[in-house]
This record gives structure tokens, sequence and C-alpha cells, in this order.
């Protein structure tokens, strides 16, 4: 049997894993607006509970390993990555009492503010955004957040104890 | 920050792209394992009287396709005889490399699918990529065993085209719409309807001349403005094609493991071999 602190680095990188599959899974071409960002989903989770198994380099190597998958400009999702996770690590005691519900909308703004800077990016790049349509992931990452976490929450209490 | 800049505005970093684009071919290859599945289960658990009714349907299909190439030869011939008459060089014979899409790039707004093709396989960065209906795109990323194809509708993408009709030349941009390309700077008195097809015109010699890229589906003349207007819809079928073909130009065939060698186009009046019916006929 593999220590405690052992199996949580298994389940995190399993989850990010994961997170990086789904986050390339095919879907209908006009469907893909309405992909949840998982990587983003499952950061935003280690951090708000476990604030020091997650080290900022790592997300940034993250990060530059979504951009080299999904084949969008180096450090798009790195950038977003790193925001979010300091708005987190600022606010992750205040937001672990919250409701589900409420921790939603919190992942709603969060998540908004990666897609804000990753259209920046986007822009930048020469494919400008046109409408509100880049809010969209951060709708269905909110909805998808109770699910996320209740799903995490029994794989951390399985294998970390 | 600093490093998307370095990665936007300069090709520094296309190295390590390339280098590390290897890693990324196992999570296509996963995701597209339903697929695949499926793919299976439609050829083990299938019906003989289905089987039959498929088989009848495609021995149809290759009557009509084989009478349309008996034309095709005579055709051929007459064309590389005026070519003689002309002192013109003879038309070049394409050769193919089927691939399989494997995946679709996840960001919105750009369209990108990825291939199970790379350079182990020949392929190279700029290479045109044709499904049966016409002009897919061109590779952009190529890794060993896997690439990206940037699809003609991308925002980002443009190709030299001419009216089948008559021969104007204008270049067909994507427009980030799956169905739509608009044509830049035509001015307004050009000849062009609805209904044309538009083929490449082999100019910028990226793109082989002769396949079909769009079909004019609109044309709007505003007196206030200096160009016209004109949406075209693509011929490819850019979200649904599974099966596409790398084509390799006569000069870079060099030596292409598994590669077919195909008839292809010659100026205007056929396509290659792999093109449906209608873009066949659309030349005539």
């Amino acid at each position: 049997m593999l220590s405690p602190q052992l199996n949580l680095y298994f389940v995190i990188a399993f989850s990010f894993l994961l997170a990086l599959v789904l986050s390339v899974y095919p879907l209908p071409m006009d469907m893909r607006w309405w992909r949840p960002e998982f990587v983003l989903l499952v950061a935003i989770y280690w951090i708000f509970f476990m604030p020091l198994t997650v080290s900022f380099t790592l997300l940034c190597v993250l990060g530059l390993f979504q951009d080299l998958l999904e084949g969008v400009p180096f450090g798009q999702h790195s950038l977003g990555l790193v925001i979010v996770a300091y708005i987190c690590i600022l606010s992750y005691q205040r937001v672990r009492n919250f409701s589900i519900w409420r921790q939603s909308c919190w992942i709603f703004i969060l998540v908004g503010i990666a897609q804000l800077t990753d259209n920046w990016v986007q822009g930048m790049a020469g494919r400008p955004l046109s409408g509100i349509q880049f809010l969209y992931p951060a709708l269905t990452s909110a909805l998808l957040w109770p699910l996320c976490h209740r799903w995490l929450n029994a794989m951390t209490h399985r294998y970390h104890h | 920050m600093g490093l998307v800049v370095v990665g936007l505005y300069t090709d520094r970093l296309e190295p390590l792209r390339e280098k590390f684009a290897q890693l990324a071919t196992p999570f296509y290859q996963i995701t597209d394992v339903p697929s695949r599945v499926n793919d299976w289960r439609k050829d083990t658990f299938v019906s003989e009287v289905d089987l039959k009714l498929e088989n009848e349907a495609l021995r149809t299909e290759l009557l009509i396709h084989q009478r349309k190439l008996q034309q095709l030869a005579s055709l051929a011939a007459e064309n590389v005889r005026l070519r003689q008459l002309l002192n013109a060089s003879q038309m070049l014979q394409d050769t193919v490399l089927i691939a399989e899409l494997i995946g679709v790039s996840p960001n919105p707004l750009s369209h990108k699918v990825v291939i199970n093709r790379g350079t182990k396989d020949g392929a190279f960065k700029g290479q045109p990529v044709l499904d049966a209906f016409g002009l897919m795109g061109q590779l952009i990323d190529v890794g060993e065993t896997s690439s990206t194809v940037l699809l003609i509708s991308d925002s980002t993408h443009a190709i030299p085209v001419q009216v089948n009709r008559n021969g104007v030349r204008a270049i067909a941009e994507g427009t980030g719409d799956l169905n739509s390309l608009s044509l830049r700077h035509v001015s307004a008195n050009t000849d062009i309807r609805a209904g044309d097809l538009l083929v490449s015109s082999g100019l910028g010699e990226r793109f082989p001349v002769g396949y079909p890229v769009a079909e004019v589906l609109q044309v709007v003349r505003d007196p206030g403005k200096a160009f016209l207007t004109v949406i075209a819809k693509p011929m490819a079928r850019l979200d649904r094609s599974r099966h596409l073909l790398l084509v390799f130009a006569d000069r870079d065939k060099a030596s292409v493991p598994g590669a077919l060698s195909l008839p292809a186009a010659a100026s205007g009046t056929t396509s290659s071999s792999a093109s449906s019916s209608s873009s066949v006929g659309g030349g005539q």
C-alpha cells in the first residue's frame, strides 16, 4: 500500500490527465463553445481544498501542455490558470465555507476571468471575438462544479485517508 | 505574458512546438476510441441483407463512375493533344495519401482538425488536404505520426481561386464560419454570379490547380462600396468528412510509402478522380 501522501499525488495527476483528455474530446463544431473548462475546474478544486499541493510552476507547465494539446499560442492557458490560481489562493478560506451553489457563482466569475484572458490572447493571434459567446464555457463550468466537487471529494476521501 | 508575446510575434517557439507535438498524439488517440468502437460495431454487427443492399448500391455507383471515366480518358487524351499544339507543359499527375481524422481542435475560434499522418508518412508543412468533395485545407503542424490541418474556413486562412466558368481570379478567405468563405477585393464589374464553381487556381504554388474549393452562394452589389461582397460555400464537407486525402504534387513525390497514384486535375475540366460527380460535371 502506498503512503497517503503519494496516493494524493496520484489522484491529483489522474484528475488532471482526465481533464486534459476531456478538454480535447471531439465535439461537433457548433457545440464547442459549450465545453466546460475542465482543467481550470480541477485546478480550482485542488487550490480550494488542498492549497499546498499545487504549485504555480506546475500550473504554468500544465497550461503550456494544454496549449500544445489544443494548438493555441503558447502561454494562453498558463496565463489564465495562474491569474485564477492567484485569486483562489487569496480567497480559499472564505470560499470553502460557501454553500455549493454560491461556490458555483464564484466559479462562473473565475472561469469568466480566464476566458477573458484567453480571448485577449486569441485576439492578439488574429482571431477577434464577437459577442458574448466566450462566457458560455464559464456558464457550463459553473453548472458542472457541484458534480466535479462531489466526485473529487469522493476520490480524495477514498484514497487519501 | 512575455511568453505569449514571444510566441505570437516571433517564431522562436516553433521548434519547441514541433519537438513536443508528439506528446499530444496519445490524447487524440484516446478521444478517438469511442468512434473507433462505433466503426467496429458497424462493421461487425451488420445483417447480410444490409450488406447485400450496400453491395448492390456500390456496384451501381461503380458503373456510373466507370462510364464517366471512359469519357475522361478521351478528354484527357484530347487535352494532351491540344496542349502539345500549344507547346504547353504536360499536366501534372498528383499522388494522394489517404489519412483519417482523429481529432478536432477544441478551440472554438479556430478551425483545425488532427489527422493520423505525419513526417513518417512523408507529410510536410503546407501540404494541401482534400476530401472527396473538394479542398479542405493545408497542414500547419506536422508531428511524427499526426498532424494538424488548418481548414479553409478558418479566419486566418486564404486561398487563391478562379471561377471555373470564365477563369476570373480571386482570393477566398475564411470567415470563421464553417459554411462560408468570402472573396476579397472583387471589383464591382467582375463577371461572377451565384452558382459559380470556384476552383483552386494554383497561384502561390501551395495548392494544386483545378480542385473544387467552393460554390458562390450570394453576390451583393452595393453601389456605395468599391468591391463586391461575395459569399461562397465550401465544397468539402469540413465538419463531416472522416477520410481525407493528402496531395503530393509530382515534384515532391520522391518516395511516399503507401501513396496511390491517381490521374488528377487539369485546368478546370476534370478534377481528382476522388471527387464527386457533381464537381466533375460542373467543369463541362
